[in-house]
C-alpha cells in the first residue's frame, strides 16, 4: 500500500463537502420535509374537524326536520279540522236558510191558494146564484129558495 | 486483453490498470507526473493520485450540485421527480441515524449522507468497463488512470481517518477528556480494590486500544478490499477479450453477470460505510 498526500488532499475534500452538505443541501431539504410533515398534520386535524362538524351539522338538520314534519303535521291537521268545521257550519247555514225560504214559500203559497180559494169561491157562489136567479126569474121565488142558496153558497 | 498492445503481457496489464496517474516529487527535488510505477514508487509520501482525487472530486461535487439544485427550490408542497428523489435519499439516511444515533449532534446525519452518496458514486464508476476512460484518456497522453477512487487506500483511509478523528473528537467534548481516558482504560475488567484497578490499567487500555485502532483500519479496509477486489476481476474478464471468439463471448457474458452482482456489492458497501460511520458516532456520544 502507497499511501502518501492523495489522503490528506481527500481529508480535505471530506470536510469541506460535509460542510456543504450540512449548510446547504442537509437543512433545506429536512427543513422542507419537516414543514411538509406538520402540514399533513394539520391538515388531517382539519379534516377530522370537518369531520366531525359536518356529522354535527347532520345531526342538527336531522332534528330540525323531524321538528319541522311535527308541526307541519300539527298545522294540517289544524287546518283540516278548522275546514271541516267551516264546511260543516256553511252546510248548516244553507240548510237553514234553504228551510226558511222552504217555509216563507210554503206560507206564501198556502197564502195565494186561500186567496185563491177565497176568490173562487165568490165568485163560484156569485155565479151560482146568477145562475139560480136566472133559473129562479122562471120557476122559483127567490125568497122561497133564498135559504137553500145561502146553504148552497156555504158550502162552496 | 488490449489487442492493439500485444506486446504486453497479462501481469503488465494488470499491473497497468492498477497503477495511478501520480503527481510528486522526484528523488531529484523536482515535481512531475510519474512515468511509471516504479518512479511513482520512488516519490514515497510526496506524491498525489491526481485519477483518485479528480473522480473523488467531480463524484463529490456532482452529488452536492444535483443535492444542491434540489434544495434551492425545496417545497414543501409538491415536489417534482428530482426532489422526490433526493427526498428518499434524505429520509432514508434520516431513518438510519435515527435508528442508530440516540445523541444530539446535527452533523452527523449530514455527514451519512454525503458518505453514502459520495461513497456509491465512487463505487459506481466500477461498473464503466475498465478499458473505456483509460482508452480514451490515452489518446490525450494520459498513460495511467484508475477511474474508481474506492480502490485507492488513501481515499478509503482519507474517509475512515476523518470519522475516526470525529468520533475521537466527540468523545472528548461528550465525556470529557477523564471520561474518555476512562473509557479506554476501566474496560473491560473492573474491579473494586483500587490495587487491582491499578493492576488492570495497563491490560485494559491495551484491550481497548487495539479495538479502538481497528475500528478506522477496519473501516476503510473493508471498503477498499471489496472494491479493490471487485476491480480486479473486472480485469481479469477484460483479458479475456481479444483472445478468440468464444472466450470474448465468454468475457462478455461475465462481465455483464459479476457487473449486476456488483451492483449489489457497490450499494451496499457504502451502505456499510454509511452505519459504521452512525454506530461510531454513537458511540462518541454514549455515556456509560
Amino acid at each position: 500500500m502507497n499511501l502518501n498526500l492523495t489522503l490528506a488532499f481527500q481529508v480535505l475534500f471530506f470536510i469541506v463537502f460535509v460542510w456543504f452538505s450540512k449548510k446547504f443541501v442537509w437543512t433545506p431539504i429536512i427543513g422542507a420535509l419537516n414543514e411538509r410533515k406538520t402540514r399533513i398534520a394539520d391538515g388531517l386535524a382539519a379534516a377530522d374537524k370537518g369531520h366531525r362538524a359536518e356529522q354535527e351539522g347532520r345531526e342538527q338538520a336531522e332534528q330540525l326536520i323531524v321538528e319541522a314534519r311535527s308541526r307541519a303535521s300539527e298545522i294540517i291537521g289544524k287546518a283540516e279540522k278548522h275546514g271541516a268545521e267551516l264546511v260543516e257550519e256553511a252546510k248548516s247555514s244553507a240548510k237553514k236558510e234553504g228551510e226558511r225560504m222552504i217555509t216563507a214559500a210554503q206560507a206564501e203559497i198556502d197564502s195565494e191558494v186561500n186567496r185563491a180559494k177565497e176568490a173562487l169561491r165568490k165568485q163560484v157562489s156569485e155565479l151560482a146564484v146568477a145562475g139560480a136567479q136566472q133559473i129562479l126569474k122562471r120557476e122559483v121565488d127567490a125568497v122561497v129558495h133564498a135559504q137553500l142558496l145561502d146553504d148552497l153558497a156555504a158550502k162552496l | 486483453m488490449a489487442s492493439s498492445s500485444e506486446s504486453i503481457t497479462s501481469s503488465e496489464f494488470i499491473r497497468h490498470h492498477l497503477t495511478n496517474l501520480t503527481f510528486g516529487q522526484h528523488p531529484d527535488g523536482s515535481w512531475s507526473m510519474a512515468h511509471d510505477a516504479a518512479e511513482a514508487a520512488q516519490m514515497g509520501i510526496m506524491a498525489v493520485h491526481v485519477d483518485s482525487l479528480f473522480w473523488s472530486f467531480v463524484l463529490g461535487a456532482g452529488f452536492l450540485w444535483l443535492f444542491r439544485s434540489v434544495a434551492i427550490r425545496v417545497t414543501s408542497g409538491e415536489p417534482g421527480m428530482l426532489q422526490n428523489f433526493c427526498e428518499w435519499i434524505v429520509e432514508f439516511v434520516d431513518e438510519n441515524v435515527r435508528g442508530s444515533f440516540s445523541g444530539r449532534n446535527d452533523m452527523v446525519a449530514p455527514m451519512a449522507l454525503t458518505l453514502f452518496c459520495w461513497i456509491f458514486l465512487m463505487n459506481l464508476m466500477d461498473l464503466v468497463p475498465v478499458e473505456v476512460i483509460p482508452r480514451l484518456l490515452a489518446l490525450f497522453g494520459v498513460h495511467f488512470q484508475k477511474v474508481v477512487p474506492t480502490t485507492d487506500p488513501n481515499i478509503t483511509f482519507g474517509l475512515a481517518l476523518s470519522v475516526f478523528v470525529l468520533m475521537i473528537y466527540f468523545s472528548i467534548r461528550v465525556k470529557g477528556p477523564a471520561g474518555f481516558a476512562a473509557e479506554l482504560t476501566m474496560h473491560p475488567f473492573e474491579a473494586r480494590s483500587p490495587a487491582l484497578k491499578v493492576l488492570f490499567i495497563p491490560i485494559n487500555f491495551f484491550l481497548e486500544f487495539v479495538s479502538l485502532i481497528s475500528k478506522p483500519i477496519s473501516h476503510s479496509l473493508r471498503l477498499f478490499g471489496n472494491m479493490y477486489a471487485g476491480e480486479m476481476i473486472f480485469i481479469l474478464i477484460s483479458l479475456m477479450f481479444g483472445t478468440g471468439v468464444v472466450l470474448t463471448l465468454f468475457g462478455g457474458v461475465l462481465q455483464f453477470v459479476w457487473a449486476v452482482f456488483h451492483i449489489l456489492v457497490i450499494t451496499l458497501q457504502a451502505f456499510i460505510f454509511m452505519v459504521l460511520t452512525i454506530v461510531y458516532m454513537d458511540m462518541a456520544h454514549q455515556h456509560h
